[in-house]
Parts: C-alpha cells; structure tokens; sequence
C-alpha cells in the first residue's frame, strides 16, 4: 500500500502540473528559438517521464481487480456468470483474448471488438441491461461504470502478449477494409477524416504528438496505454471512448455506442498493429 | 446545371474510370458510407446530414486526395468564385482579435452550442505570433507571414480567400473551408488576416 499512496501522490503532483500548464500564460521566448518548431514539447516529455514512473504500479490496477471479482464472482440472475463467456478461445478463457479481437463471433453472427464482446457478455449473463449501458457507456469523475472495469481486466490478462487481430473469416476481412475506408472518409464541415489527424508522420495538435495510425510502428497507440487511467479525473476511458472523442473533433455527429462503424476502425488499426506487444492497461493524461 | 454541378459530374466520372480497375475497393467504401449513416446519431449540433459528402469531398475522398490536376484546377476555380468578400472592400481587422480567435479551438463539435461564434483553430495546425509556443504543425508555419510575404492588397486578398476557403488554392488542403462552412463571419476573418498581415501584428514583429 505504501507504493500505491506514492503513486497516487504522484498523480495527483502531475494532474496540478498539467492543469498549471494550461492555465498558464502564454510564456514569452524569443522568436528564433520559435522560429523553428521543438522537437517534442516540454509537456509531452514531462508526461512520459511521469508515466514511466507510474506504470510500474498503475492505479489502473484498482479497476482491473474490481472488473476481476465482476468476472469471477458475479452471478446473474439465473445463476449464470462470466465464466460462459465467450471471448474467442472458449469458454471463460481470459487470457490472451484481448489481443485476439476484433474476430468473428459465430454465436451472434458478428465480428466484435473486446469492449462490445465483454458488454454482450454481461448482458447475456449477468442480467446488465443495454440500455442502462447506454446511458452512460464512458467514465466520468463521478463513475466508472462496471463494464469498463471488467474490459480493464480482461485487456490486463492479455498484458506483454503480441497483438494477433485474426483475419481469417471473410467477414474478418471485410470488416478491416471497411475500418480502412471510414478512416479515410473526409466529410462534415471541416472536411475532416481521421487521416487528416492520424494520416503523417511527425504531426502535433498544439502540443499533443498525433501518432500516423497508417503505419504499424504507430498504430500500435490505438492499443497501447488503453484502456487508460486519465490522470487529470481518476476515471478509466477505453477505445471506445478514444474513436467517440475523436470523432467530435472531426465535427462528425456522434457513432452509436459499441457499433459496426466502431468496430471497424479498430479492426482495422489493430490488424495494422499486429505483432506487435500489448503492454496492457495504461496512463493516459 | 450550374458550372460547380457539371464540374463535379465530370470529375466523378473521370474518376469512375480510374477507379473502375479496384472493384472491391470501391464496394469496401460504398459499405462503409452506408454503415456510417446507419451508425451515426445527430447530437446538438452536429446532425447527420454532415455524413454526405460534397462535390470537393467526394472528388478528394475518391482520389486519396491526389485528383488529377486538370480536374483539381476546375474545382479549384469553382470554389475561388464563390469566396465572398467583404463589401466594404475592407480586409484588414484588428489584429489583436484575431490573435484570440486564433487561440480559440472552439466551434463546431456537437458540444459547441447553436449560434455561439466558434473559433478558428489556426494554433491548432500553425505556429503563428512567438509567444504562443503551444502549436500544431499539421500545417506551415505561419509567423512572419506579412514580413516575408507582404501586407499589400494582393496579399490580403489571397489571405482572406485562403481561410475563407483553402481549397479554392489546393483542393484537398487539410485546412478547413472557414467561411465556405459558415464557422468563421466576414469580421472574424478580417481580424484573421489582420493577425498574419499588420505590421504591429507581433506575427510580424523581429
Ligand atoms: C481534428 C483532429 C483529430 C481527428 C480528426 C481525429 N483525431 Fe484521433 N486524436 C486527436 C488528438 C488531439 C488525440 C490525442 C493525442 C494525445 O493524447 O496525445 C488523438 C488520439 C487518438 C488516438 C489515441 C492515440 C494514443 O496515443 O493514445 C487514436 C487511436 C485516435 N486518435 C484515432 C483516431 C481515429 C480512428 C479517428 C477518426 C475517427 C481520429 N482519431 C480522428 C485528434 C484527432
Ligand atoms: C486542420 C489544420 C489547419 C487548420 C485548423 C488551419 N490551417 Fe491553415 N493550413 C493548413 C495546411 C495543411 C496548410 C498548407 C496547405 C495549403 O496551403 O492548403 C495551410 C495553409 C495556410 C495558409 C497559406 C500559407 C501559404 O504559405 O500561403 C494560411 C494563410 C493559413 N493556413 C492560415 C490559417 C488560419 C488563419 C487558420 C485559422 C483560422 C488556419 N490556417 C487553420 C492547415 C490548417
């Protein structure tokens, strides 16, 4: 415990550095050293530094083992429990299932990615109602709903394994090429697409460094560090929430909740991420 | 038809040909434009109507946004005759106004309200006046920009048009088509352009 409370003290020293930043005042410098834009931003590296730090005992662990007791010990109402669920490799198989979606689920005739097979699940069997999943399926400071600790926990035992999205079924297939063509979809009044964003090497949006999801070095981020503990509100934020945040950004109206359009894009970075190591949940800021 | 309709049908049917030779290509994005609109949900202001493409889009989407010039420069042209000026003849604004629009990321997103002036995002992608070291570079640098291009007549009138629509000078620019989309007025542009050309703008300061 002692570790956990000098993390927990180092997050919330690093949530006041990164709110002091923003509320900072532009900083005066001199226009040659602006001339040229810095390498990577102070902030950013500050950040890294920290989440170094903080992976090593990562307050996502509180969740992970919240979601852990939901998946071992909850019962539904007629009896039934996770240890049915089927998340690729059988029957209450956790390990290495994370790593391993999205895939086709020949029980519903779908391809789903982990975050919409686990709620499937809790629905199915632990009596979770869809529509109360709806009504609030991301975190916020006041809660973070079950399902995404359950999905913490099911992405931690999948933790240093390489990531291997299967492409074997046709609709595997399918589903990524759709995934690639949405990413590449610029409309709205913007004209925006995720590539605008994510589509070139070296790109930042003010400080943030863009990763170009294209190239598989760097579609790697659309994995690693999620599910995230946002340091700046103590809450858990999935993948899911990720492709809902940026496409507001894109000023696209907004994606239905664990949807086909969802499910794609992340079938599609995620094969494009393939062999690469998960190194499980994460820190985001 | 009007010049911007014909415009675009040609354009669309000389890239039809093109992309004739990739059949499942082009089934792979009709699927994921109809599992778009199926998927997507108005929320505040962002309605889904913002799922269709326009004619540039369409264009810049079918062509990985690399059309081929001769149909670039028509569209191009197309969207340079429907930049409107301001009246007064008048470009310039107050540059100091334009440096907090320029700060302002704000407008457009479904949690931005109806009605509320949004910002212009310019820090978002450029590196504009020094002091603001919190830049984006998913486009040019923008400081010194009147210093090294001038502040004359030409010169605000090309700057104007540019943020009033990039794509009248590269169709498949990343930039937004600010006052085309109706997400920046007549004087929020002025004082946009005041910002990169004013000599006492601080973009142009040593
Ligand atoms: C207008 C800009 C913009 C658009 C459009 C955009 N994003 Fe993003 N994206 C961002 C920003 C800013 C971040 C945050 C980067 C950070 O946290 O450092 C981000 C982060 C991400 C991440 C997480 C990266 C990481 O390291 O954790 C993924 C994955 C992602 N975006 C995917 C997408 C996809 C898919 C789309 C299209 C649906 C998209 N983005 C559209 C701006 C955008
Ligand atoms: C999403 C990214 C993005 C945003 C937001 C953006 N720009 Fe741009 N801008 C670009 C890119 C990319 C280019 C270079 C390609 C081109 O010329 O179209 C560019 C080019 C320009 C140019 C032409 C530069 C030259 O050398 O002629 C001007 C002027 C400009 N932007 C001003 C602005 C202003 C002012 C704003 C805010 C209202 C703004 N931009 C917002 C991406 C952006």
């Amino acid at each position: 415990m002692k570790q956990r409370t000098s993390t927990l003290l180092a997050v919330a020293a690093l949530t006041a550095a990164l709110a002091a930043h923003a509320q900072q005042p532009a900083k005066k410098a001199s226009p040659q050293a602006k001339a040229a834009a810095p390498a990577k931003s102070d902030i950013s590296k500050e950040f890294e530094k920290f989440r170094e730090v903080l992976e090593e005992d990562n307050p996502a662990e509180l969740f992970e083992a919240k979601g852990e007791d939901i998946w071992k010990n909850k019962k539904g109402p007629s009896g039934a429990s996770m240890a049915q669920c089927d998340l690729g490799l059988g029957a209450g198989v956790v390990k290495g299932a994370y790593v391993r979606m999205p895939r086709w689920f020949a029980d519903v005739g779908q391809v789903m990615d982990a975050e919409r097979r686990v709620v499937h699940c809790m629905i199915k069997y632990l009596g979770y109602k869809e529509e109360d999943i709806r009504k609030q399926p991301f975190s916020n400071v006041n809660k973070t709903p079950d399902h995404v600790s359950v999905i913490t926990y099911v992405a931690a035992q999948s933790r240093n394994m390489k990531i291997a999205a299967p492409q074997k079924h046709p609709k595997e297939v399918e589903t990524y090429n759709i995934g690639k063509e949405i990413f590449a979809y610029r409309a709205g009044p913007y004209d925006f697409s995720c590539a605008s964003c994510h589509g070139a090497d070296g790109m930042r949006i003010r400080t943030q460094d863009l990763p170009n999801l294209r190239k598989p070095a760097e579609a790697i981020r659309a994995y690693q560090g999620w599910p995230g503990y946002r340091m700046t509100g103590g809450f858990m934020l999935t993948q899911q929430w990720r492709m809902n945040d940026c496409f507001r950004q894109q000023r696209f109206p907004e994606p239905s909740y664990l949807s086909d359009s969802i499910t794609a894009l992340l079938a599609y970075m995620t094969v494009t991420a393939n062999g690469q190591v998960y190194k499980g949940p994460g820190i985001k800021r | 038809m009007t010049a911007m309709k014909k415009t675009v049908v040609f354009a669309a049917a000389a890239l039809a040909c093109s992309a004739a030779l990739a059949d499942e290509i082009r089934n792979y994005r009709a699927e994921a434009v109809a599992m778009m609109k199926r998927d997507f949900k108005a929320k505040g202001i962002a309605t889904t109507d913002r799922l269709h493409e326009d004619g540039v889009q369409a264009v810049c989407n079918r062509s990985g946004d690399n059309p081929p010039k001769d149909i670039a420069a028509r569209l191009e042209k197309d969207q340079l005759d429907n930049v409107r000026y301001p009246a007064d003849g008048k470009l310039m604004g107050d540059w100091k106004a334009g440096e907090k629009l320029a700060q302002s990321g704000r407008g457009m997103t479904w949690s931005d309200k109806a009605g509320v002036p949004g910002g212009g995002n310019c820090y978002n992608c450029h590196q504009i006046a020094p002091a603001e070291t919190s830049f984006g570079t998913l486009g040019p640098s923008l400081y010194q920009f009147g210093k090294t291009r001038g502040s004359g007549p030409d010169m605000q009138k090309y700057v104007y048009g540019k943020i009033w629509n990039a794509k009248a000078f590269n169709l498949c620019s990343a930039m937004p088509r600010f006052g085309h989309a109706n997400a920046l007025t007549e004087q929020q542009i002025k004082d946009l352009v005041a910002l990169l050309l004013d000599p006492q703008s601080p973009v142009n300061s040593k």
